[in-house]
């Protein structure tokens, strides 16, 4: 049984752990907080020379080609930190989509410049407030031009490029979907900075009015990629969820022992403990399930689809709870600007609803348990 | 990052499969989920020794023990792998010797004589005795050292007199060990001693106890004037917490894997597929399915954490503290979803046993889950010892500490 990183991909944890502890102070992640920029160039230069861009990015893309288990244990520091830096959106997302439907040309022009930080990606999908599905796709992409409004683009405001979910002919459903690969910096394409709850994750809504683009894997299968690199995602995603509920223990750990009421530590009140305990108890289970998602992302496992899933809920559940609780252990001091609690809270909120909600993952996990209990 | 055992790991496998198919037939899943419902009349008790007993010749009773007490000199590991492998099989579960193997022996190897190791330790191996453990009064069930069973000594010999209970197995167990109060002069966790006894001995009175559930799984067992020579003693005089405090140790290992009966979301889902609600099948609604969804990721995370402790073990590390959280997750889980089956259920959930969907898998889980939540450490004081001994979190304020036994208030 080897259910668990290996001696090196710990010691790639430790190395990442330090590089951000120094890099990635909490000044840091609230200049971006608090700014108009959207994300940290000095903090993204330190990432990209750090190798973390190309991690799982094959090497004659211009990746170093270690593979995605490394990817989650830096993805795990990253949330940890909050890291104020368009990570997500280019690597699990941008990078996931040319790597799983572009062409050798797309590939071989993007990738090489994305590991160098020459290139921020995003992945645009919803349009309006609700469900994103196949008949809530109205953005059109038809000869080479796109028409359309996305909202709530993951740093929107500084990608360079976008993969964008649109219908290229009228065909219903999802077999009219495609996707279109555009530069972001070309004509007919203007951007807005949205507010958003969490501004260390910036924003935006992105109007393409007849804005050159290209496609991106075959007409009719952009539903199908995107699910399939959602899932990917999901997995990566939920390793930066759990490094984040897991600092939120921390923090709520550290506080209980040494503020006092009552005269004695506010650790020491079995409110306090069980709280504290059911949040270990879920941040367990959610690494237990994101490693699960870990080793299915490694093998291209034909469980992925449910380990995605499994891993998106309970680490969206746990982030949840240990950000919303790790709050109210502060007492008032918590709802405070100042204290770091109301980034975590922020922060978690924000990764339980960009990748969908967890009502539609829930969704795809049963179904998922369906097919698996079929065979 | 693999699920794959070691090369040593696989022979071993492959070896326990040979045997056990020698000596057991493979389940056909026609048995049922019972494990909720133990039964424990005459012939099962006697499989289940006759089972134990072919085990214990094989060194696989205790896998983990040395050789010269009969276990096999293995690793916890190899347990597991052991276990793994004999749950496919249609064997007689070893339940009735869980306390005594997993409490009562290891205490007993840890501070009993060569002399009661030697006369004790296979015999329990071999199942052809069976132990219990005496450590909850009515005064003191999650607080153990609240107990006022006395023992005085009289020379060489101790007169035992009080109340036990919550003695799971007691009216099957030929010998236990019982925790007393020898100075209640003393702080309540200093004045406590350790002893084993027959249940057999003269004053020992054991009396099943009627649970909710309508089972009698555990007792009452009344201590009059029992009299223990001192060699029955488990460390020194006065140092009974201690002794405690390692069979409790050994408990959290053994209660912590429970499975809830086989009863999960499978189960659930078993179920959504053959009912019609309001709106059409239990499968295809959102809110069923919402919920199976939530408990599946803690069913699944529990069992991807417990992959991690095998890979500590297999790795030859101690398992780290993940290793705590199963009963926690498990007997809530199994309360809620049994009572969430029977909503689906409908007016038809009030029934049990066979007139009830699914052989009244539900009904028994829900019915059993209470007793899960409490028995082996409840809810509360598990998460106590997750905050504390994982999380580091300092312990509650005590009104209990440093005073003398008998001037403790008591409520009644």
């Amino acid at each position: 049984m080897n259910f668990d990183f290996s001696d090196d991909q710990k010691m790639l944890r430790e190395q990442a752990r330090k590089f951000l502890a120094e890099k990635c102070t909490n000044k840091v992640v609230r200049r971006v907080f608090e700014g108009e920029h959207g994300h940290d160039s000095a903090l993204w230069k330190g990432v990209a020379e750090m190798g973390w861009l190309g991690t799982a990015i094959p090497e004659n893309y211009g990746g170093l080609g270690l593979g995605y288990l490394e990817l989650c244990v830096v993805a795990e520091e990253l949330g940890r930190v909050l890291a104020p830096v368009p990570f997500s959106s280019t690597v699990y997302l941008f990078a996931e989509a040319l790597l799983a439907a572009g062409s050798e040309e797309q590939k071989t022009r993007l990738l090489p410049k994305l590991a160098e930080s020459k290139l921020i990606g995003t992945f645009a999908r919803a349009e309006g407030v609700g469900a994103v599905t196949p008949k809530s796709i109205r953005a059109s992409f038809k000869g080479g031009k796109l028409s359309g409004t996305k909202i709530a683009v993951v740093d929107g405001m500084d990608a360079d490029y976008a993969v964008v979910l649109a219908r290229a002919s009228d065909e219903p459903g999802e077999r009219g979907l495609a996707l279109a690969l555009v530069d972001l910096k070309g004509a007919g394409v203007t951007r807005r900075a949205e507010d958003s709850i969490d501004p260390s994750r910036k924003h935006a809504e992105i109007k393409f009015d007849g804005a050159a683009a290209e496609a991106l894997g075959k007409p009719g299968e952009g539903w199908s990629i995107t699910s399939r690199v959602l899932d990917r995602a999901a997995i990566l995603t939920a390793f930066e969820q759990v490094g984040g509920a897991d600092q939120c223990l921390v923090m709520a750990k550290d506080y209980a022992m040494t503020r006092y009421a009552f005269g004695r530590p506010i650790g020491s009140f079995q409110a306090i403990k069980h709280k504290l305990a059911d949040m270990y108890v879920n941040n367990e289970l959610a690494r237990s399930n994101a490693y699960y998602g870990a080793w299915a992302l490694s093998t291209n496992a034909r469980e992925l689809p449910l380990a995605a899933a499994a891993a998106r809920v309970s680490a969206t559940q746990a982030f949840d709870y240990a950000s919303k609780e790790s709050t109210q252990t502060h007492g008032g001091i918590g709802f405070t600007w100042e204290v770091d609690c109301h980034l975590f809270y922020k922060r978690s909120r924000e990764l339980g609803l960009s990748l969908g909600p967890q009502r539609s993952w829930k969704e795809k996990l049963v179904t998922q348990l369906e097919l698996s209990n079929a065979a | 990052m693999d699920f794959d055992d070691t090369a040593e790991e696989a022979k071993f496998r492959s070896e326990v499969r040979a045997w056990l198919d020698a000596n057991a037939k493979l389940k056909t899943g026609a048995e049922g989920a019972d494990e909720m419902e133990v039964e424990e009349d005459r012939a099962s008790m006697q499989a289940a020794k006759a089972w134990q007993k072919k085990k214990a010749a094989k060194g696989y009773a205790r896998i983990s023990w040395p050789k010269e007490v009969g276990g096999l000199g293995g690793t916890p590991l190899q347990q597991i792998i052991f276990n793994q492998e004999e749950s496919k099989y249609d064997i007689a579960p070893g339940a009735p010797f869980a306390i005594g193997l997993g409490m009562c022996i290891p205490t007993l190897m840890h501070y009993g004589s060569k002399d009661s190791i030697g006369r004790y330790v296979k015999p329990a191996l071999a199942g052809d005795e069976v132990w219990c453990q005496l450590f909850s009064e009515p005064a003191g069930g999650s607080d153990v050292a609240g107990l006022r069973t006395r023992a005085e000594r009289n020379g060489d010999e101790w007169t035992i007199n009080g109340q036990k209970i919550w003695t799971s197995g007691a009216h099957y167990s030929d010998y236990g060990i019982v925790l007393t109060r020898t100075d209640p002069n003393a702080q309540k966790h200093k004045g406590l001693t350790m002893f084993y006894l027959s249940m057999k001995s003269p004053g020992v009175d054991v009396r099943p106890i009627k649970q909710a559930s309508g089972q009698s799984n555990f007792n009452e067992v009344f201590f009059t004037d029992v009299k223990i020579p001192d060699s029955q003693r488990l460390g020194e005089v006065g140092q009974g917490w201690t002794v405690a405090l390692t069979t409790l140790m050994h408990e959290r290992l053994a209660v912590g894997g429970g499975t809830g009966g086989g009863i999960d979301v499978n189960e659930l889902l078993s179920l959504a597929r053959t009912l019609e609600l309001e709106d059409g099948p239990a499968i295809k609604n959102a809110a069923v399915r919402e919920r199976i969804a939530d408990w599946y990721v803690r069913t699944a995370g529990l069992k991807y954490t417990t992959l991690r402790t095998m890979t500590a073990l297999s790795r030859g590390q101690q398992p780290g503290p993940e290793a705590s959280i199963a009963k926690v997750v498990v007997a809530s889980k199994l309360q809620d979803l049994s009572a969430f089956a029977m909503e689906l259920e409908s007016e038809a959930g009030a029934l049990k046993g066979e007139d009830a969907a699914m052989g009244g898998l539900f009904q028994a889980g829900w019915m059993g889950a209470p007793g899960l939540r409490i028995a082996g450490g409840t809810d509360e004081i598990l998460r106590n010892i997750i905050a504390e001994r994982v999380l580091g979190l300092p312990p509650d304020v005590r009104v209990d500490k440093d005073i003398p036994f008998n001037k403790l208030p008591s409520g009644r």
